[in-house]
């Protein structure tokens, strides 16, 4: 009884940990189920069809193909833009930064709904067809703001003595950022273009509303699907897509630590 | 805030600055800022326009400033802005009420563990969310696990009575929209909060206890206060997204649990009644501006931006 109250916090952080794990464990397991009917809810029993067959549903692997594309494409732009932009603020006073800053945080504010639908009355408007470039354009929008205030916090963190250091030691500015403040700020730089590439290959909404039969992303696909019966595959794209996440996310929490340590 | 510090201290506080890179940070913001600018700020203006036009998809619509759009609109989906602002509500105070401990464990017991558990906590969020979304599916179906033994602790007999659910499932219920919604974005509360009591220092902690207050009273008298700007960037972040999405009440709510993110969805693509949908984002737009508004200001904390 003792034991429990003084790890009352950690025993309830585990069981929050659980909730939040759990149906990425349902997903796992599912992606080995062989359904009766459409709809894969029901364990009925092990198989690795699925496995083995991961594009065997009809449009599943073009709807990946196409979401990758345009998380790479909106990662980098939106990356570079939003990192242009957080030096920017983070570096600079100038006339204009606090509506700057306001402009920078209201797309975060804003429902998603009502940025897609805005997309689409001035899509609409202009006569542009929606398709692969309007995804593209909204796709880089709503990464800016995530990728900005990334880097923003990040250079905000660093030690203004360190580029102090490398002009006493007869850095030219350009050097001094290239080989001093680049590499600093680049930890949060990637932590943006990771970040944005999640957003970008998981958006639903938006793309939604900027999308043509033609250009379906592979969450257009899965929710397409969820209509009609869900076929395995999306479980076995969904685990590989977990598992990635936790290899990624782990190989740069222990670069940071491998780099924390030689550096103290 | 305007004027460049530059000329008072040249190169003193940033081995980047000199006067004449006064420039610099206009053409740092040039692209990125042109892209706000056009595909967000017109955007918005269109949508407001689009509002305020009659016309059809066939014919063409043409600005009438006709207002009645948005008082048609209004009077006819308000109980579904409504239920929207419940559901995110319940939802923002559930995932706060998770993730506080969580979070606390993390910043401040976890030792060792802490990146490990770290990476638990962002790992599912770079999976497909309409993938873990369908899988609540599974995990809450009639015939399942969960469902029985929610029957059988007369659980759901306590949810049918606070009026949560309608029968004895648990799918296709405001119970299961309202868990969803909380599961969804219970990470957009953990990493603020975690961020924030990651740097609480400890010592207030220890010092709390040296002075004879309570664990509940060092909470409510320490911990509680340090961590509100963690709370507010939370609560936030998921309350926002939460009031415009419809992707939970869609695949596991019914058609009574129909929020405005979804009736927006379908008078623009299904019904293409474009004015009334306009006028209802322009309108879910203003609720949450000015709800985040008076929130920021009780809550007092203007670092935000």
């Amino acid at each position: 009884m003792r034991w429990i109250r003084a790890h009352l916090v950690g025993i309830a952080g585990l069981l929050v940990l659980g909730y939040l794990l759990l149906p990425n464990l349902v997903v796992i397991v599912f992606s080995f189920n062989k359904p009766n009917g459409n709809y894969n809810y029901e364990w009925q029993r092990f198989s690795t069809d699925a496995w083995t067959n991961p594009c065997g549903t009809p449009g599943i692997c073009d709807s990946l193909g196409l979401s990758l594309r345009i998380g790479l494409i909106a990662t980098l732009v939106s990356t570079i833009l939003g990192t242009m932009v957080a030096f920017a603020v983070g570096r600079h006073r100038f006339r204009g930064r606090s509506s700057t800053n306001l402009l920078i945080f209201l797309p975060m504010a804003t429902p998603e709904v009502v940025m897609g639908s805005s997309l689409l009355t001035l899509f609409i408007a202009m006569g542009i067809a929606p398709g692969s470039t309007t995804i593209l354009i909204a796709h880089i929008l709503f990464c800016l703001s995530f990728v900005v205030v990334t880097v923003k916090s990040r250079i905000a963190s660093l030690d203004p003595r360190l580029e102090q250091a490398a002009a006493d030691l007869f850095a030219n500015p350009f050097q001094a950022f290239v080989r001093v403040t680049l590499p600093l700020v680049a930890p949060g730089i990637a932590a943006g273009g990771l970040l944005a590439f999640s957003l970008s290959f998981d958006d639903y909404i938006i793309t939604n509303f900027n999308a043509s039969p033609s250009s379906v992303t592979f969450p257009m696909f899965v929710w397409g699907a969820a209509q009609r019966g869900t076929p395995v595959q999306i479980n076995v794209i969904g685990t590989v897509m977990f598992l990635a996440a936790l290899v990624l996310v782990a190989s740069g929490q222990l670069i940071s630590n491998r780099r924390a340590r030689t550096a103290a | 805030m305007s004027g460049p510090v530059a000329d008072v201290a040249p190169a003193a506080a940033s081995g980047l600055r000199r006067v004449r890179r006064n420039y610099t940070p206009y053409l740092l913001l040039l692209p990125g800022m042109a892209w706000l600018v056009v595909f967000f700020v017109v955007p918005m203006l269109s949508l407001g326009s689009q509002s305020l036009q009659t016309g059809t998809v066939d014919t063409g619509y043409v600005l009438t400033w006709h207002l009645q759009t948005y008082v048609d609109a209004l009077s006819r989906f308000w109980p579904h802005f409504l239920r929207s602002i419940v559901f995110a509500g319940t939802a923002t105070v559930l995932t706060l009420l998770l993730a506080y401990p969580l979070a606390y464990f993390m910043a401040q017991r976890s030792g060792r563990w802490k990146n490990f558990l770290l990476v638990l906590v962002i790992a599912p969020f770079f999976t497909s969310f309409l993938i873990r979304t369908l899988a609540w599916q599974t995990i809450l179906t009639d015939n399942g696990p969960v469902a029985a033994l929610a029957r059988s602790t007369h659980v759901t007999d306590l949810l049918q009575w606070v009026h949560l659910t309608s029968n004895d499932s648990l799918m296709n219920s405001r119970f299961a929209v309202i868990c969803g919604l909380t599961y969804n974005f219970l990470p957009f509360m953990i990493l603020p909060l975690y961020a924030n009591l990651e740097r609480l220092d400890h010592s207030l902690v220890e010092a709390a206890g040296d002075l004879y207050a309570t664990p509940i009273q060092t909470f409510w008298k320490v911990i509680w206060p340090l961590s509100l700007p963690g709370v507010v960037g939370g609560t936030l972040l998921t309350f926002i997204p939460a009031a415009g999405d419809f992707i939970n009440s869609r695949l596991l709510g019914n058609t009574q649990t129909v929020m405005i993110g979804q009736v927006i969805d379908s008078e623009f693509l299904r019904v293409q009644d474009y004015s009334t949908a306009a006028a209802l984002s322009f309108v879910l737009m203003l609720i949450i501006v000015v709800i985040v508004a008076v929130y920021v200001r009780r809550a007092g904390t203007e670092e935000l931006v």
